[in-house]
């Protein structure tokens, strides 16, 4: 059986740049792959909705030529998945001639450049409703409707190993992945070195979020991964970070529901019997993973609806009988925007901080602060509506009529008299699985030159 | 017995969204006592951390205590995905903060964290 030593050098690629200095010491022990995960659900329904990234453009140049620059030095696969936050079509593209830009600027010599797209056709997903093949809704969600799917925006799929076995298997020198799970990123690259399910995923696991299986705790600094006799050693590479025990167990719990158990397209991974054992100052060992795999495969879909165009406005609060009567002058204004537009065909959100602007009902201080701050959001479908939706929710707080309020020239005060054109507005409408009879259906795969 | 605060207890103490639906909780501690004593007390139980944040049980999904890390951990459902016009915590990363200040009752004889 082959090595499969694995650096990853950031937990999700161009949310912020990777450190050097971690990444170099990464690059200098050798590493078999070279891999990171560019995406999240994490950023919210509005970069799928409208196709757009979160990350800057210049944060992803930058780590991609990094790891592009060290794997061709080496000679080692680099594999990316969930390109450009959200992996839709338009993302891989994007990356894909990032990728050509890079290898141009720098005159690489000629190498292939695997890579698949990761976006489901909507009449897809609907003959499988029409078929009798529900698509399943995730944590207590409906069955996926065809009033849901036909308001649906772009619908993504997440990648297992599959299309990343493929083109390991193709001879790709680079991938660069559509949505993916992002254990299974890693976990391809030790299938395809002859390693088993169960601790190729386990590997994958660890790695994904590059340091935040170390300690002390900080972002974006290279950790390497291996699978050695039957265990999978991580190992921190920043000088001052360690690969313990306690933050490796800890890692396990991270963003996931269930510290023991992992989903992905093709089965379980199963860490609830895992043992982890200090080996050295900076490496953790762990055993006992297991995978089980599942007879029909289910995918993962990811998909976001408009609801329309925003605007935001904000309003403060410092007189102590208004605070006390902030509801009725959030109260005033919203029916004022009523009269306007009516009971329906808007959104119109209040966050009232210093009272329970952070946690809503979850709030258990009841005592609000001695002044607010209101955020005001419009939601409506044209610019046109959404900003005077907004703009009378707001100014009209400064008319509320409150009946023993001493200051009368104005309820609130404002930084801006104005609101500000925000992002349109999305939500999730798509968090479901689909079975397959082929894990590859979803993901076509295309590799190409790059470069000579 | 001592009343002690839990941010006194533990190492971390944090919340992240776990998918879109969900928010998920991590209380970690730095060694098996203290983990157990913990646990022992009932301060942060099922139905303790339904009454601080004053959820019904239908919301809370999933409650694990998490031995190989020292970790209480719980999920609860959101009332709406996250990113959705109006949620004011778009990664759950701040819904942890009424956990500091939960008291626990721990016994007189449990090892104090060195000051540091």
């Amino acid at each position: 059986m082959q090595t499969a030593r694995i650096i990853c050098p950031n937990g999700h690629l161009g949310f912020a740049p990777l450190k050097p200095e971690s990444f170099a010491i990464g690059v200098a022990t050798g590493p078999d792959f070279i891999a990171a995960d560019s995406g999240s659900d994490d950023v919210g329904p509005g970069p799928i909705g409208s196709d757009t990234c979160t990350s800057p453009l210049a944060w992803q140049t930058h780590d991609l030529e990094a790891m592009l620059l060290a794997a061709r030095a080496r000679g080692v696969p680099m594999i990316i998945g969930s390109a450009g936050d959200t992996g839709t079509n338009s993302r891989v593209d994007l990356y894909v001639g990032l990728i050509r830009e890079i290898a141009a600027k720098h005159k690489l010599a000629p190498f292939r450049l695997g890579y698949f797209y990761s976006e489901v056709d909507r009449e897809y997903l609907r003959a499988k409703i029409r078929g009798g093949d529900p698509i399943t809704g995730l944590e207590g969600r409906e069955a996926l409707s065809e009033a849901e799917l036909d308001a649906t925006s772009r619908i993504v799929a997440m990648a297992g190993v599959h299309p990343f076995r493929r083109l390991l298997e193709q001879g790709a020198d680079v991938i660069i992945g559509g949505r993916s799970s992002d254990s299974a990123i890693f976990a391809a690259a030790a299938l395809h070195r002859g390693h088993t399910e169960a601790l190729s995923y386990y590997l994958g696991k660890v790695l994904e979020c590059a340091s935040f299986c170390a300690e002390p705790y900080g972002g974006k600094e290279t950790v390497l991964g291996e699978i050695i006799d039957g265990g999978v050693h991580v190992t921190a590479m920043h000088p001052n970070q360690r690969c313990t025990v306690a933050s490796v167990a800890g890692h396990a719990m991270y963003e996931r529901s269930n510290p023991n158990y992992e989903f992905v397209a093709g089965g379980m991974l199963d860490m609830s019997h895992c043992h982890y054992e200090q080996i050295s100052e900076k490496t953790t060992r762990v055993t006992g993973p297991t995978f089980v795999p599942i007879d029909r495969v289910r995918v993962k879909l990811e998909g976001a609806a408009k609801i329309g165009e925003r605007y935001v406005g904000m309003a403060a609060v410092r007189d102590p009988y208004t605070i006390k009567h902030i509801d009725a002058v959030i109260g005033w204004a919203r029916q004022q925007v009523r009269e306007r537009f009516g009971e329906t065909g808007y959104e119109l959100h209040y966050t009232v901080y210093g009272r329970d602007g952070v946690m809503g009902p979850l709030e258990p201080v009841k005592t609000p602060a001695h002044e607010l701050c209101i955020v005001v959001q419009g939601v409506a479908p044209t610019k046109e509506m959404a900003e005077e939706v907004c703009i009378t929710g707001t100014r009209q707080m400064f008319y509320a009529r409150l009946p023993e309020v001493k200051g009368t020239a104005g309820s609130v005060a404002f930084v801006l008299d104005e609101v500000l054109p925000a992002s349109a507005a999305y939500r999730w409408s798509v968090n479901h699985t689909v079975g397959v009879d082929d894990p590859m259906e979803l993901f076509p795969t295309h590799l190409i030159e790059i470069g000579g | 017995m001592q009343l002690r605060k839990l941010h006194e207890l533990a190492k971390t103490i944090r919340s992240k969204n776990a998918g879109v639906d969900r928010i998920t909780f991590d209380i970690i501690f730095r060694d098996r006592s203290t983990y157990d004593a913990v646990r022992r007390s009932g301060a942060l139980s099922r139905e303790a951390v339904l009454a601080l944040y004053g959820l019904p049980e239908s919301r809370l999904t999933d409650f694990v205590e998490f031995d190989p890390a020292y970790a209480i951990k719980f999920t609860i459902a959101r009332l709406r995905p996250s990113g959705s016009p109006g949620d004011s915590d778009i990664f759950g990363a701040q819904q942890y903060a009424p956990l500091l200040d939960v008291d626990v009752p721990m016994p007189d004889n449990e090892p104090r964290d060195p000051v540091v």
